[in-house]
């Protein structure tokens, strides 16, 4: 009778499978050591090494913070909220479009207007609004206005990828129901796939909403309006104690949206 | 369809119910979204005659997205790239290395209650200032370059990914913890085999939305002067050579939708 040999442990992978990991592994590593030192090349290590004397530094500078400042910021904080209310209202509209003719189901043709229409979500998407406002500005001149658009041009990628989806994922017998009525494509559209992709449209819209919150506090500093450009006029002036409070107040504000968003959302879902 | 023979009269057409049932909310609601549009517009200031000297920027803009200059700024160029890239894989690798302790210390199954606590604070002023604003501390703190935006990229990517992580933690199956403990295996060993092989995939495929996060990022912080390809836009932008401006934002865009393209085979392929 032939004696089986059986290994002594048992191991999870072949010897190959092992080599090709350890040397995916190797890759890798080299790869990250490689980065990290390309990038540090020009780095002071001085001022790196420095950076506990700077923090102490700028936190004594920050202590006590300006409270008074606060009267100032009422304005600013207005138009920081204004641009991410109005810029979501405007990204939702124009995202509306965008999002039927990108979903399969509902797409006039699927080889020509659905790459057009995933080309516009990929390129919103992939521009920050910071860039868009640094456009905009560039443009239409600083202001609330570029701060506006440069908030809707970015949400639109992320609004109507979200919608997209959630038009691909309706049922589909409700859709035959009401075609078997004789109903338009409209009338099918406004009755079988509105009612059924309301909710998540709401609920995207103020996801991005609360996002878009976050990101307006920052437009200021290229000019686009909002708390920024009071961060940007307080860091410029080396006035640390106000630039505490409007970390406060933008900490504050974001904490207070994100609570918002989280119970409107909790309410409809 | 007559009255008579006491017969219900039937409306010919259905209408559907309105969105909220309740009749006074409903105009209620309408009514607060046309005063807060109102008021929002009214704080809104155009100044047209500006507006209309851009409109030529605007459209020199368009021109040169269609023919983008990307050789007379090409080393300017081709720096920032370098500097976006490598700052994007080794913040996101420190990143995903610093948040697995985090994601631990915050996982409510895991962790002593004071841990959880703090870790959870961490995250949350991670989470809620937003990137330039670190960028500007970290290049208050670290000087100008792509080490301050390493930092910043790192810190963000901690607030992103440990409470992701923390998530996945506390919804795995407790059966497996429950085996292990048995066994009379140490907390090393618990975390290693009862929780590590139920979240990895997930880890990973976050790690990798994150890396695709932190590239986009990291054309941004550059304006702040945390290095990467931001900052070579905004001097473009700055000396009005939007045909430089638009080979860089090209670029951003192919990098972007290669990274995504990429992470979703990744991210396929590992479920």
């Amino acid at each position: 009778m032939k004696k089986e040999v059986f290994p002594a442990y048992w191991e999870k992978h072949s010897p190959q499978v092992r080599l090709c990991r350890w040397v995916a592994w190797l890759v890798f590593v080299a790869l990250c050591v490689f980065c990290w030192q390309e990038m540090n090349r020009d780095t002071l290590w001085y001022f790196v090494t420095d950076a506990p004397n700077q923090f102490r530094d700028i936190s004594g500078r920050m202590w006590p913070p300006r409270w008074s400042y606060l009267n100032e910021l009422w304005e600013p904080l207005w138009d920081t909220l204004n641009i991410a209310t109005l810029g979501t209202a405007l990204g939702v509209v124009i995202a509306l479009p965008v999002a039927f003719l990108a979903a399969r189901n509902t797409t006039p043709s699927r080889h020509f207007v659905r790459p057009i229409a995933l080309y516009i979500i990929a390129a919103s998407r992939s521009i920050n609004s910071l860039i868009w406002a640094l456009l905009l500005v560039a443009i239409l001149g600083p202001g609330l206005l570029a701060g506006i658009i440069a908030i809707a041009l970015r949400s639109i990628g992320f609004i109507a990828k979200l919608m997209y989806e959630a038009i691909e994922e309706v049922n589909t017998t409700q859709l035959s129901a009401i075609t078997a009525t004789g109903a338009s494509p409209l009338q099918v559209l406004d009755y079988g796939i509105v009612p059924q992709v309301l909710p998540s449209f709401i609920g995207t819209s103020i996801f991005r909403w609360d996002i878009n919150i976050r990101e307006s506090t920052i437009l200021g500093l290229v000019g686009a309006g909002g708390i920024g450009l009071k961060l940007e006029e307080s860091m410029s002036t080396l006035a640390w104690p106000q630039v505490a409070v409007i970390f406060v107040a933008i900490l504050t504000t974001v904490v207070f949206s994100e609570w918002i968003s989280a119970k409107v959302r909790h309410l409809l879902i | 369809m007559g009255g008579g023979d006491g017969l219900m009269e039937y409306p010919t057409q259905w209408r559907k119910p309105p969105l909220i049932a309740n009749a006074g909310l409903r105009y209620g609601v309408l009514l607060l979204v046309i005063i807060y549009t109102y008021l929002a517009m009214g704080s809104v200031e155009v100044n047209w005659s500006r507006v209309y000297e851009g409109l030529d920027r605007g459209w020199r803009f368009v021109q040169a997205f269609l023919q983008p200059d990307f050789t007379s700024r090409w080393s300017n160029i081709s720096q920032g790239l370098i500097e976006s890239l490598t700052m994007t894989l080794t913040s996101t690798v420190a990143g995903v290395v610093l948040s697995i302790p985090f994601a631990l210390g915050s996982a409510r199954n895991l962790a002593p209650r004071w841990i959880y606590l703090f870790c959870r604070s961490f995250i949350a002023i991670a989470r809620s200032f937003q990137e330039i604003i670190i960028a500007i501390l970290c290049v208050a703190l670290f000087g100008f370059g792509p080490f301050a935006g390493f930092v910043t990229l790192t810190f963000a990517t901690v607030g992103f990914l440990a409470k992701l992580f923390a998530e996945e933690i506390e919804a795995t199956d407790p059966a497996a913890l429950t085996a292990m403990r048995a066994t009379g295996a140490g907390w090393l060993q618990q975390i290693n085999y009862a929780i590590q092989p139920q979240v990895l995939p997930r880890i990973i495929g976050l790690s990798m939305y994150r890396l695709d996060i932190n590239f986009r990022e990291s054309a941004v912080i550059g304006i702040v002067g945390a290095g990467g390809i931001g900052a070579t836009l905004n001097t473009a932008m700055d000396r009005y050579e939007y045909d430089s401006a638009a080979a860089i934002l090209l670029i951003i865009i192919g990098l972007v939708m290669i990274a995504e393209f990429v992470s979703n085979v990744i991210r396929t392929r590992l479920q």
